[in-house]
């Protein structure tokens, strides 16, 4: 399990090198410049639509990097050929995998708490320099610490993603990884209306695939509480422990099946 | 050696630098010369286009941020109602238009019921949206029917909403005139819990003495009190100044009417101020001068509280 670690560090070390955390500047300008702009164009709004655009880019620049760097894990180095250097070794073809993966998390993890810290940053501001009625007029305080439940979230949602990444950067060219990716994420958004179709189609047949590919599909809809906490809204502890339980699930079949298919696969 | 090379090294990326800022700055000049030939131009076509009409569309393309999207329609309603209010209030000639369909403001419901869809509790959108659309032309798009529309939607989404019941009971006691239905709105806002408890008399004083000048005066004061926003909070101090206006006109119409000979018209306050039945010439409480014209005292059309308001008919007995 130490090669895991190293593995993970090197990802880490490797994405600090091709400037992944330079998203990390744009984010921040992004807040700042928008904090200033968003003042002059609303009507006391400021703090809920900061709070919407800190989430929501939260989660963009998140989903860029787990898909873009997640499509490469593996690929990258089957082009670079370094995949024989590092199969040469004695490590276990399944925790480069696992490795590769905790990497990319990692990378995750610490881009999200930056961008959390500047948000928190940039409402605190605008806390200070609002007066008592606008703050009144808020449904919930600036620095409500329940965003944090939206930003976990928002993290095992990243997770999912990266590991749907791995998963198709283990068998196919970047491109179609990407695109795979992107395509599964979208239909994991939708993926409630799946549930509803036997409603819309007669088709008893494509009734029962609808609604077995929801249950197939990564359900992605359930991750989205922005909108509960921006709007004070309580996200029950059960709800979040449920969630989280069911993306640590489907993250552990997509890392299994993607050693499963990295270990099998011959690179000659 | 090497020191040349990098000295040579820097002053390249110096030189480097200056022509990207050379050619950055001639092509900011030539941009400028083709717009001084060429001005640009914006038709109401340009600003007033909404392509995409459907809330519930627009909340699956927007894929999981409909919140932010919510944040920029309502940017853009805002945008598009100042922008309307201005281009309407500049033309002041403008007269009201024959059909709602051809109101200026014909895209401020669309935008705010999208808004309202894309993300169901946004509180801001349903309480300032009833008032833009609530206003009469030219200051709003008078459609108090549009206002109460996007207000019950509310009220579906947050059946608890107290805010939204006083504001339908607001529209219909201001703009529709209609005190039964106004109070009965301020009254069901009053039995929800949390709401303020003088929201009670306040359905008990529209219903018994709707329409009359004190029943508004209580209503602004209760609203200017309850505001949790500074823009309401000055609105309501602007109809609170109004309605002092008003008393003001109707004092000072008594006044020169009991001054005036029979069958003249005075113009000017130099009569009044001459007789000492005025100490000078009468201010509004924004601190511009009232006007005396053949007899009649009006507010000037300088004063930021031009227009006043239609009084509306009164019920009940006189106060």
């Amino acid at each position: 399990m130490k090669a895991v670690g190293w593995i993970a560090l090197n990802v880490f070390r490797e994405s600090v090198r091709d400037k992944v955390l330079y998203n990390l500047v744009f984010f921040a300008i992004l807040l700042i410049g928008a904090s200033y702009l968003i003042g002059q164009l609303t009507a006391g709004q400021d703090v809920k639509m900061i709070k919407d655009l800190g989430l929501a880019a939260t989660s963009v620049f998140g989903l860029f990097i787990a898909v873009f760097i997640g499509i490469g894990l593996v690929s990258k180095e089957v082009e670079r050929r370094s995949i024989y250097s590092l199969l040469a070794k004695p490590i276990d073809r399944r925790h480069i995998v696992l490795g590769k993966y905790a990497g990319l998390v990692l990378t995750l993890a610490v881009n999200l708490s930056v961008m959390t810290v500047a948000l928190y940053a940039v409402l605190a501001y605008m806390a200070w320099m609002q007066g008592p009625l606008a703050a009144r007029a808020s449904e919930t305080a600036a620095l409500d610490p329940a965003m944090l439940k939206a930003v976990a979230l928002i993290f095992i949602e990243l997770a999912i993603v990266t590991a749907i990444a791995l998963f198709f950067s283990t068998f196919s060219t970047p491109m179609l990884s990407a695109a795979l990716t992107f395509g599964l994420f979208v239909a994991g958004r939708f993926s409630a209306d799946l549930r509803n179709f036997k409603d819309v189609v007669d088709s008893p047949a494509a009734a029962t695939l609808a609604n077995a590919m929801y249950w197939v599909l990564p359900n992605l809809s359930g991750f989205d509480v922005r909108s509960q906490v921006v709007h004070g809204q309580w996200v029950p502890a059960d709800y979040l422990v449920l969630t989280t339980a069911y993306g640590c699930l489907y993250i552990s079949i997509l890392v299994i099946a993607a050693s499963l298919i990295f270990s099998r696969r011959d690179f000659k | 050696m090497r020191e040349v090379l990098l000295a040579k090294g820097t002053g390249g990326t110096v030189g480097t630098c200056a022509l990207i800022a050379l050619l950055f700055a001639a092509a900011v000049g030539l941009l400028k010369l083709r717009e001084q030939r060429y001005p640009l131009s914006r038709t109401d076509a340009d600003e007033e286009a909404m392509y995409l009409t459907s809330g519930p569309a627009l909340r699956r393309l927007s894929v999981g941020y409909s919140s932010l999207a919510a944040d920029l329609y309502w940017i853009r309603a805002i945008q598009y109602f100042g922008a309307t209010r201005l281009r309407l209030t500049k033309d002041s000639s403008r007269q009201a238009p024959a059909s709602p369909r051809e109101s200026a403001y014909r895209l401020l419901y669309p935008i705010l019921d999208v808004t309202t869809t894309l993300d169901p509790r946004f509180n801001i959108a349903y309480r300032f949206g009833s008032i833009f659309l609530a206003e009469p032309f030219p200051g709003g798009a008078g459609r108090p029917d549009l206002a109460i529309a996007l207000l019950e939607k509310g009220l579906r989404e947050q059946p608890d909403k107290w805010e939204y019941m006083e504001d339908i009971g607001f529209v219909h006691y201001w703009w529709r005139h209609d005190y039964r239905a106004a109070a009965d709105w301020f009254d069901r806002a009053s039995r929800v819990p949390g709401a303020p408890w003088w929201l009670q008399s306040v359905a008990a004083v529209t219903l018994a003495e709707g329409g009359d000048r004190r029943s508004s005066r209580i209503m602004w004061e209760a609203i200017r009190e309850s505001a949790d926003l500074d823009w309401l909070r000055h609105e309501a101090e602007r109809r609170l100044a109004q309605i002092q206006a008003l008393d003001d006109i109707d004092v000072l119409q008594q006044k020169s009417d009991s001054l005036a000979a029979p069958g003249t018209a005075s113009t000017g306050w130099d009569a009044l101020i001459g007789a000492k039945v005025l100490r000078g010439v009468p201010l509004d409480p924004s601190g511009t001068p009232y006007e005396l014209e053949t007899g009649r005292v009006r507010l000037s059309r300088r004063s930021p509280l031009f227009p006043l308001p239609n009084e509306p008919k009164r019920v009940g007995p006189p106060s």
